[in-house]
């Protein structure tokens, strides 16, 4: 890749600020509040955008542009069904318990809604997810710079062996993240994530700009790509008329309602930033202003991957030919992606009609080094670098507090003072990222172990949002009926998912490893399905032992439950401030979008 | 908190835009067929000055700005009440 002294200038500006934020933060470090939670003092609109930007990791910047070139705008489901009304039903109906009930952190707020038992349970479930997803990240973004060669030529200038450049990106990484969050906790990541953002927006427009001119428009995509690629709702209703693979009802209820309420509602990743807002009006703000740019980041994300489809293939061979060291592009690619290559036989991949499959993670990559001249690029990579920091400092953040306060303090060392604690969350911040670089690492070596990782944790998410339901929603919910009601939604997500197959899948890690009763059009339609048995097994066994248990005592459940709390003031407040009123609005333009690209 | 965001923020967006525009005045015209002929550095440095001044203007102000005060009370008012 052709990087010049502008480019490395503009990395190393970024990385001066990333560090500097964590710098100038670490003065106001003095409880374990302004380190867990930012001291609550943070506006609306900076919570709003780390809210999402801490979802902004690599698999929305890469995967969601992978998923593009793929399915084409159908991608776009994932935001506005699988995110915008989670997101406004948090904002409105749960907040004012998450922050209300003055808990730190999700699992904190199960203990004081239920019991201990439910409270552990989610604190080890949760705090091993985000060092995985943490150790993910850093894995993918140390296999891009590897992939499009950015250290290649510096390495090679200092005489430093090719093979090191993986390590050094995820030790890199994994330093800078460390520094900025150990010096100024939750604050410095919130800080560094709105940073992000606007970077993420900065390096992602003019790339959108220059590949929508180059392929003739919204129309130019219409033309070279086809009609499925361009409508998100025309063919929903039989799984085999669309790229998806799956039916709306699949769709609207086990992405739209159960994996995307159980992630954005119960996710302590990105509930701790709006926790950490100034007061309860800014807090139930919080997810509703970050869904209004996330409303429009199909078009800075998803849009990448059709471009990359679309793009005339003469200008492949040329840039695989002038450009040297960009990624190999088989002769076999489509547009400016390129056939999968097995790295051990450099030969094409190809599926079961001997056709190559592509490698549409290299999309969006490969369409930066098409458009970019030297300069812009420095931008581009740093927006790519910025979206991977930002989705590991997320979950390293939910990490040591979880950590801190749900598994130590609990647990190992009740009732030590607040300095010992703050202690302990920078220590946990330490070993946090020293677990994920062990992840990373594991990931390299058993490709199998993070699938199968990433399915177990599929299992205990799945079911969480019938608890949070029942538990804020009906005051009978009990301690016994919410952790048996979790255990059986998550027995049931492995046993539907050991019963089905995907069509022309193995059976094995993709399912099917008890017998195959029934077989799915896709992979995407089971996870939807698994989704939809587990969340349905929990609500119902939820429902049935809290009626053969004890019932609560009310008086506890004050400020938890909401027939028993008092509505938030909000009389002071202008009518677009109101979060009742603000969840309208975005729901009224979520819609007017999915009839514009139905 | 006592930092701004849009302070540096602002600072972030202006030192980038002003090294885009430098380099995209100095830099070789051929370099540009890549981008269809536009000369994407000198433009979006430009834009991401503006950005990074208005951030800038934003900040000083919510920090130092007459309204800044009257802001700090409300909101430490507003804790108050909660606790």
């Amino acid at each position: 890749m052709g990087l010049t002294s502008i480019d490395w200038i503009i990395m190393a500006v970024y990385f001066a600020f990333v560090v500097g934020i964590g710098v100038a933060l670490k003065r106001y470090m003095k409880t374990s509040t302004d380190f867990f939670l930012a001291g609550r003092s943070i506006p609306a609109w900076v919570a709003g955008l780390a809210f999402i930007s801490a979802n902004l990791g690599a698999q929305e910047v890469i995967g969601m542009g992978a998923s593009g070139a793929k399915y084409g705008i159908l991608t776009s489901h994932f935001y506005w069904v699988g995110a915008i009304p989670a997101m406004v039903f948090v904002g409105v109906f749960m907040m004012p318990f998450y922050y209300g009930s003055r808990a730190r952190s999700v699992p904190e707020y199960l203990r004081l809604r239920f019991d201990e038992k439910t409270r552990g349970l989610n604190a080890i479930s949760f705090a091993t997810m985000t060092i995985f997803s943490s150790g993910i990240s850093m894995y993918a973004m140390a296999k891009l710079i590897q992939t499009l060669h950015i250290l290649d030529a510096p390495f090679k200038r200092f005489g430093l062996p090719q093979s090191w450049i993986f390590h050094t990106g995820i030790i890199v990484s994994g330093v800078v993240v460390l520094v900025y969050i150990y010096l100024g906790g939750l604050t410095s990541a919130i800080y560094n994530e709105v940073l992000q953002f606007f970077l993420i927006v900065a390096g992602f427009i003019p790339l959108v700009w220059l590949g929508l001119k180059n392929v003739g428009g919204w129309n130019g995509l219409k033309s070279s790509l086809g009609p499925s690629y361009v409508h998100s709702w025309v063919g929903m209703s039989n799984p085999h008329t669309n790229r998806l693979g799956v039916e709306w009802f699949g769709l609207v209820m086990g992405l739209g309602f159960v994996l995307s309420f159980g992630y954005w509602c119960t996710d302590f990743l990105v509930v701790q930033r709006a926790m950490a807002a100034d007061s309860m009006a800014s807090a139930r703000r919080t997810p509703l202003i970050a869904a209004l740019p996330k409303m429009f980041f199909p078009f800075l994300v998803i849009l990448p991957g059709l471009i990359a489809m679309a793009v005339p293939t003469q200008s492949v061979t040329q840039l695989g030919t002038t450009a040297q060291g960009t990624a190999i592009l088989a002769p076999a690619g489509h547009g400016l992606v390129p056939a999968k290559v097995d790295p051990t036989s450099g030969q094409p991949v190809l599926d079961k009609d001997g056709k190559p499959q592509l490698d549409y993670d290299l999309a969006v990559p490969n369409l930066l080094l098409r458009y970019f001249p030297t300069g812009l690029l420095g931008l581009g990579l740093t927006a790519l670098l910025a979206s991977f920091m930002s989705g590991m400092a997320g979950n390293v953040t939910a990490f040591n507090t979880v950590w801190t306060h749900d598994i130590y303090e609990p647990y190992i060392r009740p009732g030590a003072s607040d300095a010992h604690y703050l202690m302990m969350g920078r220590v946990a911040t330490i070993f946090g990222i020293v677990l994920s670089i062990a992840g990373a690492y594991l990931a390299t070596r058993f490709n199998n172990i993070m699938d199968m990782l990433q399915l177990v944790f599929a299992f205990v998410n799945a079911p969480l949002f019938a608890t949070f339901l029942l538990g804020m929603f009906w005051k009978r919910t009990t301690g016994h009926g919410a952790f048996v009601g979790l255990l059986s939604g998550t027995a049931a997500a492995a046993v539907h998912h050991g019963l089905t197959l995907p069509e022309e899948a193995i059976a094995g890690i993709k399912g099917g490893w008890i017998a195959t009763i029934h077989t799915y059009p896709s992979e995407m339609a089971q996870n939807f399905w698994t989704a939809i048995f587990a969340w349905t097994t929990c609500f119902v066994v939820t429902i049935l032992i809290s009626l053969l248990t004890k019932a609560p005592d009310e008086s506890k459940l004050v400020g938890l439950v909401y027939s028993l709390t008092e509505k938030p003031q909000e009389g002071h407040l202008r009518w677009y401030q109101r979060p009742v009123y603000l969840g309208i609005v975005i729901l009224g333009m979520t819609a007017l979008l999915n009839i514009i690209f139905r | 908190m006592g930092l701004d965001i849009r302070l540096p923020i602002g600072m972030l967006f202006a030192t980038l835009g002003v090294l885009l525009i430098v380099f995209g005045l100095l830099s070789n015209p051929s370099l540009y067929a890549q981008s269809l002929g536009v000369n994407v550095n000198l433009d979006w440095g430009v834009a991401l000055l503006v950005f990074g001044v208005v951030m800038l203007l934003l900040g000083w102000r919510g920090m130092f700005g007459p309204r800044s005060k009257q802001a700090e009370a409300a909101a430490s008012a507003g804790r108050e009440t909660r606790h």
